[in-house]
């Protein structure tokens, strides 16, 4: 691999080997309930951080592929938000099994809550509409101007709406978020870097994929070009 | 035979405790057992991730292979 162009690969990793040694091992503050669990901010919570970089990513590719109408932008749109759901879903499924054993319930109907599942299906229609289009140039700006309106609607349900209700989750509805008290100076220093670690292996992920569609848009121009070519 | 159960009691948790207590000294390879057996987890963490990154390695380089080629035979057929 070229260190100088993929020299954030092996930052990615390097971080995120901290991340699973000093996340475990290092001092974390005694809390109720809590317990050891207070670790699961350096896996849970940036999950939602790698969603919401790489849907941003999706969202400016499409506004660029509006604008350009170019069908790479539309390409890396449609990676990125496909990487993003991914990280979306673990967060979904950890943030699940963590409210088990601290609110003694995998679902409850918490406005935080439900507004990621509804941001997962704002997204999972962003991919039937998608689906459902056959010309590549409707298809795209489609999907661009979906993208945006998804985009917002994601700040809406997971920033704006749970800061407004009562909420459970850390950080919402009067609730102190863990950057109150709980997070304190040695809990940043796994916390920072874990957040970047998983984030940038979101955009690792993303890339490959990216990679792969491009390598795949390249084989099908050219065998069109050669059946063209050929009659 | 209150005094006698009690007695034979006594000497049961005796026994038990030198027993746990015996038990406890001649563990060893002491760095994997101390905390709770944390470091145990935290290897097995560790190899997942070393596992998942030499996997994505794998693919990212298999797919650098795949973009030359396909740059090489795009170059010949020009």
């Amino acid at each position: 691999m070229n260190i100088k162009k993929n020299w954030w690969k092996f930052l990615t990793v390097g971080l995120l080997f901290y991340t699973v040694i000093a996340g475990f091992l290092g001092k974390v503050p005694a809390r109720e309930i809590l317990n050891e669990t207070i670790r699961n901010l350096y896996f849970h919570v940036p999950m939602w951080f790698g969603m919401m970089a790489l849907l941003f990513i999706s969202c400016v590719y499409g506004i660029k592929h509006l604008n350009g109408g170019k069908l790479k932008d539309d390409l890396i749109a449609r990676e990125a938000a496909h990487a993003g759901i991914a990280m979306g879903v673990l967060g979904l499924i950890t943030g699940s099994l963590w409210a088990r054993y601290t609110w003694g319930t995998w679902w409850t109907s918490d406005t935080k809550l439900n507004g990621a599942a509804i941001t997962m299906l704002i997204y999972f229609a962003y991919f039937v509409l998608r689906g459902s289009v056959e010309d590549e140039q409707k298809r795209g700006r489609l999907a661009a101007v979906y993208s945006i309106f998804a985009f917002v609607m994601m700040i809406v349900f997971i920033m704006i709406l749970p800061r407004m209700e009562d909420s459970l989750h850390p950080g919402n509805g009067g609730n102190p978020g863990f950057s109150k008290y709980d997070l304190d100076s040695r809990m940043r220093l796994v916390f920072y870097p874990a957040v970047l670690g998983w984030v940038l292996l979101g955009v690792w992920i993303m890339q490959v994929r990216i990679r792969i569609a491009l390598l795949e848009e390249q084989y099908h121009s050219d065998q069109s070009n050669s059946q063209s070519v050929s009659l | 035979m209150k005094k006698l159960s009690t007695l034979f009691l006594s000497i049961l948790f005796a026994v038990t405790g030198f027993a746990q207590a015996t038990e406890a000294s001649p563990q060893m390879a002491d760095t994997m057992r101390s905390e709770g057996k944390i470091y145990v987890v935290v290897c097995v963490a560790a190899i997942v991730l070393t596992g998942l990154i030499v996997y994505l390695v794998s693919i990212d380089r298999k797919l650098g292979r795949l973009e030359k080629e396909m740059e090489s035979t795009r170059n010949k057929n020009k």
